[in-house]
């Protein structure tokens, strides 16, 4: 899968989580049966497999996985404020947006250096697009993928102060995905549970703006 | 590296004393927190559930337990708001279905939560009954978008106290989605799509049930 990343940090994330908390799967592994009950008992399987595609990394780990995610969506809408070509209600959503990245952005940075970790380089990026709606179905992609990646990490992180700090981020991801919705006239809240991605599958989904 | 007793006991840091059983009815709690109105809770301390050792939700049953029936006693009022709504013919068109829409969602957010109860040997909690006033569709699009921010509030203040990960992970699933409804109708009314800034912030137990409290008969 290394071979495949065309990303150095997140390849160095991935090395970073080697020496983490094995035991979690075993307790995700546990909880199935609970699963079963939320998803259907024949999603346990697919449930849990998405669960654990998630490297076990650690806090710091997880963070810095979520600070590359961050990254992207930061330089995505402070690029747009002059490429999207955005007017009106849009050109306002485009430039809250920003803001809210470039907090998150930060607020990640701190958190890692608080528990002693180093937060990870900001990759560049390349953002194929060449007017508005190219720039709203690329923002759709990346908050819709922001939520599921907060969602699949969420069970992965052991301090109740990180947990609680993501939780406030991911609610913010979901309410920009609805909002980049509406503009995209699609449903903004396509179905009643925002389901988890792995790592594995949310690297797959950035990649392709990573250079 | 790893500790050992983390490896041996990897939730230990999400558990916390569950005091009491059984469910005392949702009516019976609220005229019971009625008595210290006076005490504020901190924002931050309710989210990480420090409350010295005490649930929040004890009330509606033990650990897990007590968090499912919290949320699902949420899940049935919006259940029931959107399904009042939708009744009242205030809304047409568009704003009509997409009514219908978040209201067939918070009836699969009760049958998913009552599934999970019941799969961890709890009782779910019983619907409680309650009427919405709804006197225009600009009041009640207020109303609704006054109950969704709380709804998603509400998950994020209990998230840090959950033990079990799959519990967690299906909260997580239901809490971004009620984010999402809280967009949108803020956006129906203007509104800033993200009223707290970069940070969501959550609720406490009893500023949720004061808020919906209003609503409750009998």
């Amino acid at each position: 899968m290394n071979e495949k990343l065309k990303t150095p940090e997140l390849a160095a994330v991935e090395v970073d989580v080697e020496g983490g908390d094995l035991s979690r799967s075993d307790v995700i592994l546990k909880g199935a049966l609970a699963a079963g009950a939320i998803y259907g008992s024949t999603m346990v399987s697919p449930f849990v497999r998405r669960a654990l595609a998630m490297s076990e990394s650690g806090d710091v780990g997880i963070l810095n996985f979520a600070l590359t995610l961050e990254y992207l969506e930061a330089k995505f809408y402070e690029e747009a404020k002059s490429r999207a070509k955005a007017s009106g209600e849009l050109k306002s959503l485009v430039n809250l947006l920003a803001e809210d990245e470039q907090q998150h952005v930060e607020a990640l940075a701190a958190t890692v250096k608080k528990l002693g970790g180093k937060p990870v380089a900001e990759p560049k990026f390349n953002f194929d697009y060449s007017d508005t709606a190219g720039f709203l179905k690329l923002a759709q992609t990346f908050e819709d993928t922001g939520v599921s990646a907060y969602n699949g990490a969420g069970p992965m992180i052991k301090s109740k102060e990180v947990l609680a700090a993501a939780g406030g981020i991911v609610q913010v991801e979901a309410r920009h995905a609805a909002a980049i919705r509406l503009q995209n006239k699609e449903e903004p809240a396509p179905a009643a549970f925002d389901s988890p991605l792995g790592e594995k599958q949310v690297l797959k989904a950035v990649e392709p703006f990573i250079v | 590296m790893a500790d050992i007793k983390q490896l041996k006991d990897p939730v230990s840091r999400r558990r916390f004393l569950a005091v009491g059983g059984g469910s005392t009815a949702l009516a019976a709690f609220l005229a019971a927190c009625g008595d210290d109105s006076g005490t504020t809770t901190n924002d931050t301390t309710a989210a990480m559930g420090s409350g010295g050792g005490a649930s929040e939700t004890a009330q509606f049953g033990k650990g897990d337990v007590g968090i499912l029936n919290y949320a699902l006693t949420l899940e049935y009022l919006e259940t029931a708001f959107y399904a009042d709504v939708v009744k009242s013919g205030l809304f047409k068109g568009a704003e009509l279905e997409t009514i219908r829409k978040f209201g067939r969602e918070e009836a699969e957010h009760v049958q998913a939560l009552t599934a999970a109860v019941k799969q961890l040997g709890g009782k779910p909690a019983p619907e409680p009954k309650a009427e919405f006033p709804l006197k225009s569709a600009k009041s009640v699009l207020e109303l609704a978008g006054t109950v969704e921010n709380l709804g998603a509030a509400a998950y994020l203040g209990q998230a840090a106290n959950i033990q079990s990960p799959e519990v967690l992970a299906s909260a997580l699933a239901i809490h971004s989605v009620e984010g999402r409804h809280a967009a949108v109708l803020n956006t129906l009314l203007g509104e800033s799509i993200t009223p707290d800034g970069a940070f969501a912030k959550p609720a406490d137990v009893k500023t949720v049930l004061k808020s919906v409290e209003p609503f409750l008969v009998g």
